[in-house]
């Protein structure tokens, strides 16, 4: 099957509370949030995220929304003034969701 | 139908939008919310310093600019301008209102510094929710200590007939709820309706952020983002609600901006926890209503927790971060060597640091890994690099070590005209829980 950037599918937003990270990932259209729901899964999240990502994953459904959850525990470097990183608050980590590879038939 | 309009999403947002919402059409209540995490800490030295402050300077400037609009229009004020003073910034607003018996209401008692020592004494540990620690461990380094309050005590002020409520920490939610408390007459717990005001307030507690600000679809068609409108609830007695913005402003309400500002720093969307309720985001139903506005219907909430937020400021060493510029060819190996050498002299002068943490901008700061290799090609690329520890004196060594790289490290860098980087306090943050029985919400109010 071909692979498509998840962008093509879904948008996202992400946040912070403390030193988790929030994503929140929707799909474009309804009928895209069953394959987000089947293919993204907490651990395709977690290892997406390796290298930033060095806590657990936790995926939370909302399929009102046709959205998904995801908490991605220490991922910012002690978070909020702690932090030294350039995006202290985890600002960009929708976009980096995004980036992931997922299948579907067609579009 | 009630119209409650957000004006201010933190403390450093526009200080036209408040004025635009009074002004571009009609609103019933504004709210404002000025109070981040770290906040109370800045606004506890500014007291600590001057009695007469600690509050939301800011707050008060924009009820002088809009004092004649606020008050010919009747426009109910709400705002948690009131950081560790709430009672001189009521002062404040009086003064800058100018006229004679305006009822402005003070929600106190948050403030519970003083008596930390009590609660721990009294079995009270409180423990921070991020590592289990009792506060003992910090306690000496503790600079605030605030208690989040809900919509009860808002809507209290309201029924009592404030026209200004200003409170000091209160969660961001509870501005938006405790009009519609006052207005609809909610039982305190009528769970479901508490929650459709809870989550009203989350759409809209960062400003234009459910506007078009920030919103990934289709961002470039988003019209006018230089005049973009802040939100506006038309909230409904049985608790659906329309987010909306005044007409010829700019921004774009969709239900693709409303999902990304609902997924906003949510954890569990089934227990959004606030005071006054536990709200349900799996129950949210959202259609277009038209242009621009967006409607909430079917939410559900479950009955309150027993327990308040506590929000505790404390001290936690220093830091300081600094920036390199580097140039084509080679900017990122450049890059590179002079994070070495940087590294090399730091050890050389024995300093250590809790953290030292270097980033490349401009090839992979945001998405680290994910950014794959940068190209050789790349045009340039920006050295970030921080440390923090307990040791003042060594981040203050740090930062006369970036500055000479600029002659003895890699070539072509330049400084970015900043000069050698401040050293910061480090102000972090140590959430915890308290019974609700043990502090109370305080109510006052007083005509100018």
């Amino acid at each position: 099957m071909p692979l498509i950037q998840l962008r093509k599918i879904a948008h996202a937003r992400s946040g912070d509370k403390g030193d988790t990270a929030n994503v929140g990932l929707i799909a474009l259209k309804p009928e895209y949030y069953p394959i987000l729901a089947d293919q993204v899964t907490a651990a395709r999240v977690k290892k997406h995220f390796e290298g930033i990502c060095f806590g657990a994953v936790e995926r939370f459904e909302l399929p009102n929304l046709g959205a998904l959850n995801f908490l991605l525990h220490e991922s910012l470097d002690g978070g909020g003034t702690l932090s030294l990183k350039a995006d202290a608050q985890g600002k960009t980590y929708s976009a980096a969701l995004l980036r992931m590879e997922i299948e579907v038939d067609s579009l | 139908m009630i119209r409650i309009a957000n004006g201010q999403g933190f403390w450093g947002d526009s200080l036209e939008a408040p004025l635009e919402q009074i002004r571009r059409g009609p609103i019933d209540y504004l709210t404002l919310d000025y109070l981040a995490e770290i906040t109370m800490s800045i606004l506890q030295k500014q007291r600590t310093r001057d009695p007469r402050a600690g509050y939301a300077r800011d707050f008060v400037e924009m009820v002088a600019r809009g004092a004649r609009d606020i008050l010919d229009r009747k426009i109910k004020v709400v705002a948690n301008a009131g950081g560790v003073n709430p009672r001189a910034c009521r002062d404040a607003v009086a003064k800058a209102l100018d006229t004679r018996g305006v009822k402005l209401a003070v929600v106190a008692g948050d403030d519970i510094l003083h008596r930390l020592d009590e609660f721990i004494r009294g079995g009270f540990p409180l423990k921070s929710l991020d590592t289990g620690e009792p506060l003992s461990n910090i306690l000496p380094a503790v600079q605030s200590a605030n208690v989040y309050f809900g919509a009860a005590p808002i809507a209290e002020a309201l029924d009592k007939g404030a026209q200004f409520v200003i409170t000091g920490r209160c969660t961001d939610t509870g501005l938006v709820l405790g009009p519609m408390i006052h207005e609809f007459k909610w039982a305190l717990d009528d769970w479901n309706k508490l929650a459709a005001g809870t989550i009203a307030g989350h759409t809209v507690e960062c400003g234009a952020q459910c506007t078009g600000g920030n919103c990934q679809v289709d961002w470039e068609s988003i019209p006018d983002l230089a005049g973009i409108g802040y939100p506006i609830i038309e909230a409904s007695a049985d608790g659906s609600f329309v987010v909306t913005k005044h007409a010829g402003t700019g921004g774009r309400i969709t239900v693709a901006s409303i999902k990304e500002q609902l997924l906003y720093e949510l954890g569990d969307p089934r227990g959004y926890i606030t005071p006054d309720c536990v709200a349900d985001f799996t129950s949210i139903r959202l259609e277009q209503d038209g242009p621009n506005r967006v409607r909430f219907s079917g939410i559900e909430g479950k009955p309150a927790t027993d327990s308040y937020k506590v929000s505790i400021s404390y001290s936690a060493g220093f830091k300081a971060i600094g920036m390199l510029a580097y140039s084509w060819p080679d900017a990122y190996q450049k890059a590179q060597a002079a994070d070495r050498v940087l590294r090399q002299r730091l050890d050389r002068l024995g300093l250590s640091f809790d953290a030292i943490r270097s980033e490349f901008v401009g090839a992979n700061a945001c998405h680290g890994p994910l950014a794959g290799e940068p190209s050789s090609e790349i045009a340039e690329v920006v050295l970030r690099v921080g440390v923090r520890g307990p040791d003042k004196a060594a981040i203050e060594r740090f930062t006369k070590e970036l500055a000479p790289l600029a002659l003895n490290g890699p070539p072509t860098v330049t400084g970015l005209g900043s000069g050698r980087p401040k050293v910061e306090e480090i102000v972090a943050y140590w959430p915890a829980l308290i019974p609700k029985t043990c502090v109370a919400p305080q109510v006052s109010i007083q005509e100018s």
